[in-house]
């Protein structure tokens, strides 16, 4: 597998949310505006490389019957590192994304890469794996997050995109909303792939 | 001579009952209810019912072209649905609701799941729970008392305008409660004197308190305001408010056989009891009157009869429409009596709906000569 194919196969081919429909409790919660989506995405990216690298290089070193344990403890080291930073440098985001940082320990798209594919291959292609499945998630939730914040607030990124008329359809920002508007990209997602 | 016969496996009897004929049957039933809404609340409640039927007709028709299925809006369903969506909301609501209401309901709560006979609940109900979630202030509170004085205020016969007179013969009582008697629907009226942190705040003195909420809440269920409420007197959503008209409807459908009587009887007979039994306050003694309040009120002869019986979200079994019922009407009182809502018919149909399959599997009759295994 060469090094480009590994990194653009998160994006659309293997997208984590849309098609391998992994770290849906993440993409249900947090994609409530894009500005969430994105600082979500990017704190979970940079967990993802870390622990993808990190794992590829003790691959060989990794007793197999307590492998998740250490994969737990390699994912945490890093959610710490990611927690503390957004905490002292972009605190409005750590606030408003609040609890789903540190959750990132048990986001499924992280362990699923390192048990999947880390552990596998070798430290270029999986630092290659985590850029392209981060950033895959990191679109998916924008994505997810461009319906909900136009219909349920009227915005985009903050960004006024509605007339001031709107009357924002508040169920959008609210879980129904949110397995709504997953469901249907998945649908039209799906849909486009038989028509190909 | 052959053809005379026809050589089939059962069944072998048929009526001309068909999908059309149901459904264009349950529209002719409910048309009495919009004629009532027009004499309260004029032509705007005609117009809206008119605009969600288009809506839900034409998004129906829409799904079923790209779908490339045989557009079946002639059945007279997706019509029933406009309808039934446009009857819960309120006769001032702006003319995109039952627009964003029809195309949910059709699109997310029938045609995402493969069309009519497929879907798990009620979609004029979700697409009601849709508008509720989606648009609160529209749904809920005082949008219901903008209605009122088209018709209503000049009316002899009004219960609202009755708790107004009671409160003008109370001595003491405060702007809030005065407040509370002229702005609100019936039933939360009946919440908020159920309310013992409202109560409170009436007057300064608690026994005095409990003498003015008695009092008001007695007022609910005098024979001025039940005769209001049969009638459609009251503030309410375009097609629940007349008791008359739905009953009128309801007794249609019961004769042409299209719904059962299980499922009402059992509805508003649990509603009834339960009421009867726990719908009182402190101040205002158990009348025989208070359950009548409670099942002439609100959307429950609307749910009860309308959308309730729909065939595809309830129970097959005749035990099971039992269950269904008693168990719509419990969460009905429930969710009036303790919860934060002032109506529940419409999520206790909606919870119920998805247990249908469950009540049907239970109740399944023994099929005969089989033994138990």
């Amino acid at each position: 597998m060469s090094f480009m194919k590994e990194l653009t196969k998160g994006l659309i081919k293997e997208n984590p949310t849309f098609v391998i429909v992994l770290g849906m409790c993440p993409t249900l919660a947090t994609s409530t505006s894009v500005n969430n989506a994105i600082g979500m995405g990017m704190a979970a990216t940079f967990v993802l490389v870390c622990s993808n690298i990190m794992i590829s290089l003790i691959k060989n070193v990794t007793p197999d019957k307590i492998r998740i344990p250490v994969y737990v403890v390699v994912i945490a080291a890093f959610v710490s590192i990611v927690d503390m930073m957004m905490a002292a440098y972009v605190p409005d985001l750590h606030k408003s994304l609040g609890l789903f940082i540190p959750l990132i320990v048990v986001n499924c798209i992280i362990l699923g890469r390192a048990e999947a594919y880390a552990n596998k291959n070798n430290v270029l292609n999986s630092l290659a794996d985590g850029i392209g499945m981060g950033a895959g998630f990191t679109l998916a939730l924008t994505v997810v997050a461009t319906f909900r914040e136009i219909l349920g607030n009227g915005t985009w990124a903050g960004l006024r995109i509605m007339p001031q008329t709107y009357d924002p359809m508040l169920m959008a920002l609210l879980a129904p909303g949110a397995f709504i508007t997953l469901g249907t990209l998945m649908a039209t997602i799906n849909l486009l792939k038989e028509k190909k | 001579m052959k053809d005379k016969y026809t050589v089939s496996p059962a069944p072998h009897l048929h009526d001309r009952t068909s999908i059309p004929n149901v459904m264009w049957n349950v529209v002719i039933a409910l048309l009495p209810a919009l004629a009532f809404a027009v004499y309260y609340w004029g032509w705007r409640s005609l117009w809206l019912t008119l605009i969600g039927v288009v809506a839900a007709v034409a998004t129906e028709a829409l799904i079923q072209y790209l779908r490339k299925v045989p557009v079946t809006v002639y059945d007279g369903s997706a019509v029933l649905t406009g309808m039934l969506l446009t009857y819960n909301i309120s006769a001032d609501s702006p003319w995109w609701l039952p627009i964003m209401g029809s195309v949910f309901a059709i699109a997310i709560g029938k045609q995402a799941f493969g069309g009519l006979g497929n879907n798990p609940v009620n979609p004029a109900l979700l697409g009601r729970a849709f508008l509720l979630a989606s648009w609160p202030s529209l749904m809920t509170g005082n949008c219901w008392i903008r209605t009122l004085p088209h018709k209503l205020s000049e009316s002899s016969i009004n219960g609202i305008s009755n708790l107004s007179l009671i409160h003008a013969n109370l001595q003491g009582v405060s702007a809030k409660a005065y407040d509370l008697v002229t702005s609100a629907t019936p039933l939360k009226v009946a919440q908020t004197l159920r309310d013992s942190s409202f109560v409170n705040t009436i007057t300064t003195d608690p026994a005095t308190n409990l003498d003015i909420s008695g009092k008001m809440f007695k007022s609910l269920f005098d024979m001025g305001t039940l005769r209001s409420l049969f009638w459609g007197n009251v503030g309410g959503c375009i097609g629940e408010v007349s008791v008359f008209a739905l009953l009128l409807g309801a007794i249609y459908l019961l004769w042409k056989n299209i719904i059962e009587w299980r499922i009402p009887l059992f509805y508003i007979g649990t509603v009834f009891v339960l009421t009867f039994l726990f719908g009182g306050i402190e101040g205002a003694g158990p009348s025989i009157l208070l359950p009548f309040f409670h099942i002439f009120s609100g959307g429950l002869m609307l749910g009860a009869f309308f959308m309730a019986t729909d065939y595809t979200t309830s129970p097959l079994t005749k035990n099971g429409r039992i269950v269904f019922a008693i168990g719509c009407g419990v969460l009905t009182v429930v969710i009036r009596l303790v919860g934060g809502y002032p109506e529940g018919v419409s999520y206790s149909i909606l919870f119920m709906n998805v247990m249908t399959p469950l009540i049907d599997k239970l109740t399944m009759p023994k099929a005969f000569g089989r033994v138990k295994k």
